[in-house]
């Protein structure tokens, strides 16, 4: 049984250095993987899961269950993957993780911060798994499908109006990445919230200025984010993402009838330098020859202040 | 004289509403256009502006539906599923949330021209799964629709009806079942929505003719009962037509279609509709007579199915109309 007192006996720091051997790990059995969101994220979703957010016990067993099917009239059984975050209990936060491609990180925070087994990350993009390569809403710790990009935002508004009209504490969090602001849906999101006065929507966007083609300037350029989401109405603070004080002040700021966005400036191979050498070409990163992943394997492994991995075993 | 009645879906709604707190009330500035500007003056508590956003008012809903609450969206059919076809599939249709998408002007019954048409509505919504489809073809039905949609476990596309429309039946939508109109024995007529209206006009001129009518009016096309339809289609000797307010692929004569098929039926079908075309801006009558959706083309249907001509001209189905639609109502009563 998951005990809600072992929340903080970790360091946040440690937790996100936790989330980047496990997916180093994967990436190396693997051939290849999301390494570069790990680099980025490590700290936000570690930060959300070990201090920001109020989540009760896990409802769901440590190890996942294979998947059970999708919702449907004949499978009155199904269910999705958000009790990993705890009881849907009137006080507890919500999360949405709006880049479902994030997943593999978000599955090794669940990990580090005692929500899943470890054997859930080996289910990983396994046949018959639920533990899914882009996060499905019935893998462990999703909510709602977010594997097509601007949608989480729109979803947790709604949440978040419907839960301030039913009187409930609990806020909702939504994990973004800043390809999402070239979705015209994201725009829509966030004037939606200034218009209705949804402050009890909280978002922290990882800004790695990196997307599927390459470098978000040399695809589409989106110009200053901070002042847009501004002028459409909401309140935006920019803190480093490596820097887990910058995101508990950034977390205290006021931002009464209005969405609060966090935008995250993060570095895409922090804490593994050698990634450097695939920019542009960094949202899945698969080993080009045996050479670069025995390079990589020492450099990181160094890094990350592990071993090497023994990924022929 | 059929009774005409002025804007039922504005009463029904409102009275629907107010027995039902988790019901809200979505529009998409098209409020005054969708006959809930009074509802939005009276109840501004249970009312919510999306603006001119269908994608982000689609992932809204479903954040609602997750909380428990039963939205209805409010706008032109053709703006809940063209623009934001992603966000109704996954924010709604997946994860079977009870939104209840109210789509007004469906097919030809806009000037709007092609952008305001919602004429492929039916063929998308039946190939999303877990999507219920109802249609309404007169003010008893849509008068019922927002209690029949709202019994759904699920998400429902409805094709409502605005404005002035006539009184056909007197029982509402009961979801799942179909209406018997006529049971004669040469051809079966399958309509939905406003074409109901255009068989009932020229089931009595095809009467007059010898031709004896089986008649049948869908108002919930998915879920579809299938063993209801084949019993039908076998107790008529020449064959089956349907006319519908949509283009002839993926709607009801598809539906059909696919229930002959999959039964091995050897008849003939017509299927009148929107032949693979757009449409352009007119008045209904005007543009239902230009794409062959009226009364006329459908004993024109008539005629190629059994391969002769009746003699049925334009002066007798608007003489039809009146008689034939009062004694089909109470025809249905049986």
């Amino acid at each position: 049984m998951w005990n809600i007192a072992v929340k903080n006996e970790r360091t946040t720091e440690d937790i996100a250095l936790g989330i980047r051997r496990r997916v180093f790990e994967h990436a190396m059995r693997n051939n290849g993987g999301y390494l570069s969101q790990a680099c980025s994220s490590a700290e936000q979703l570690a930060w959300l899961y070990n201090e920001e957010l109020n989540l009760g016990a896990p409802t769901l067993p440590m190890i996942p269950k294979p998947f059970g099917g999708v919702p449907h009239a004949d499978n009155p059984d199904y269910h999705t993957g958000a009790g990993y975050n705890g009881p849907f209990e009137p006080d507890f936060d919500r999360l949405f993780i709006a880049p479902a491609h994030y997943a593999l990180v978000a599955y090794a925070t669940l990990i580090e911060t005692g929500r899943m087994a470890a054997e859930g990350l080996e289910m990983f993009n396994k046949d018959g798994s639920s533990v899914e390569m882009i996060g499905a809403e019935h893998s462990p710790g999703m909510e709602v499908h977010n594997g097509t990009l601007g949608i989480g935002l729109s979803t947790a508004a709604g949440l978040a109006w419907a839960r301030k009209r039913k009187g409930e504490k609990g806020r909702v969090w939504v994990y973004m990445s800043d390809g999402e602001v070239q979705e015209g849906q994201t725009w829509e999101a966030i004037q939606c919230c200034a218009h209705h006065r949804i402050d009890n929507v909280k978002a922290i966007m990882d800004v790695n200025r990196q997307q599927c083609d390459g470098a978000m300037d040399s695809v589409m350029e989106v110009g200053d984010i901070k002042t847009k989401m501004e002028n459409f109405g909401a309140v935006v603070v920019e803190v480093d993402a490596h820097n887990v004080n910058d995101m508990r002040e950034a977390a205290k700021t006021k931002h009464e009838g209005k969405p609060l966005i966090i935008l995250a400036n993060s570095n895409p191979f922090h804490a593994m330098p050698i990634l450097e050498e695939r920019f542009p070409r960094l949202h899945y990163v698969r080993f080009k020859s045996e050479d670069e992943r025995a390079r990589m394997n020492i450099s990181i492994a160094e890094s990350l202040g592990v071993d090497p991995i023994d990924y022929a075993h | 004289m059929v009774e005409m009645v002025s804007r039922p879906y504005e009463r029904a709604f409102e009275k629907h509403a107010l027995a039902n707190p988790e019901v809200l009330c979505i529009s998409a500035d098209l409020t005054s256009s969708c006959e809930i500007d009074k509802f939005r003056d009276n109840h501004p508590d249970q009312f919510l502006s999306m603006g001119m956003a269908e994608q982000n008012m689609m992932s809204f809903c479903g954040g609602l539906g997750l909380a428990g609450y039963r939205p209805f969206i409010h706008t032109f059919g053709v703006f809940t599923y063209r623009r934001p076809y992603d966000q109704l599939m996954a924010s709604i249709a997946y994860p079977r949330r009870k939104v209840r998408i109210m789509g007004f002007l469906p097919g030809i019954t806009t000037p709007g021209g092609m952008t305001h048409q919602a004429i492929e509505d039916i063929s998308v919504m039946r190939s999303m799964p877990n999507m219920t489809i109802l249609e309404t073809g007169d003010a008893t039905e849509v008068e019922s629709i927002c209690e029949a949609a709202d019994s759904i476990d699920g998400p429902v596309y409805c094709r409502v009806l605005r404005g002035s429309m006539p009184r056909l039946f007197d029982t509402p939508i009961k979801v799942g079942e179909m209406r018997e109109l006529s049971l004669g024995n040469d051809v079966l007529i399958v309509t939905a929505g406003i074409t109901t209206e255009e068989a009932m006009r020229a089931t009595k001129a095809l009467e007059a003719a010898g031709v004896s009518v089986r008649h049948l009016h869908l108002h919930t096309i998915k879920p579809f009962n299938a063993e209801a339809i084949l019993d039908h289609i076998n107790a008529v000797k020449g064959g089956v037509i349907t006319l519908e307010n949509h283009v002839t692929e993926g709607g009801i004569g598809s539906l059909v279609a696919e229930v002959m098929a999959d039964n091995g039926v050897g008849k003939k079908l017509r299927r009148l509709g929107l032949k693979d075309t757009y449409a352009h801006g007119g008045s209904r009558a005007y543009l239902m007579r230009y794409y062959g959706l009226d009364a006329l083309a459908l004993t024109q249907g008539v005629e190629d199915l059994l391969g002769k001509k009746l003699g049925i001209s334009e002066a007798d189905l608007a003489e039809a109309r009146v008689d034939a639609v009062h004694s089909l109502a109470k025809a249905e009563g049986l």
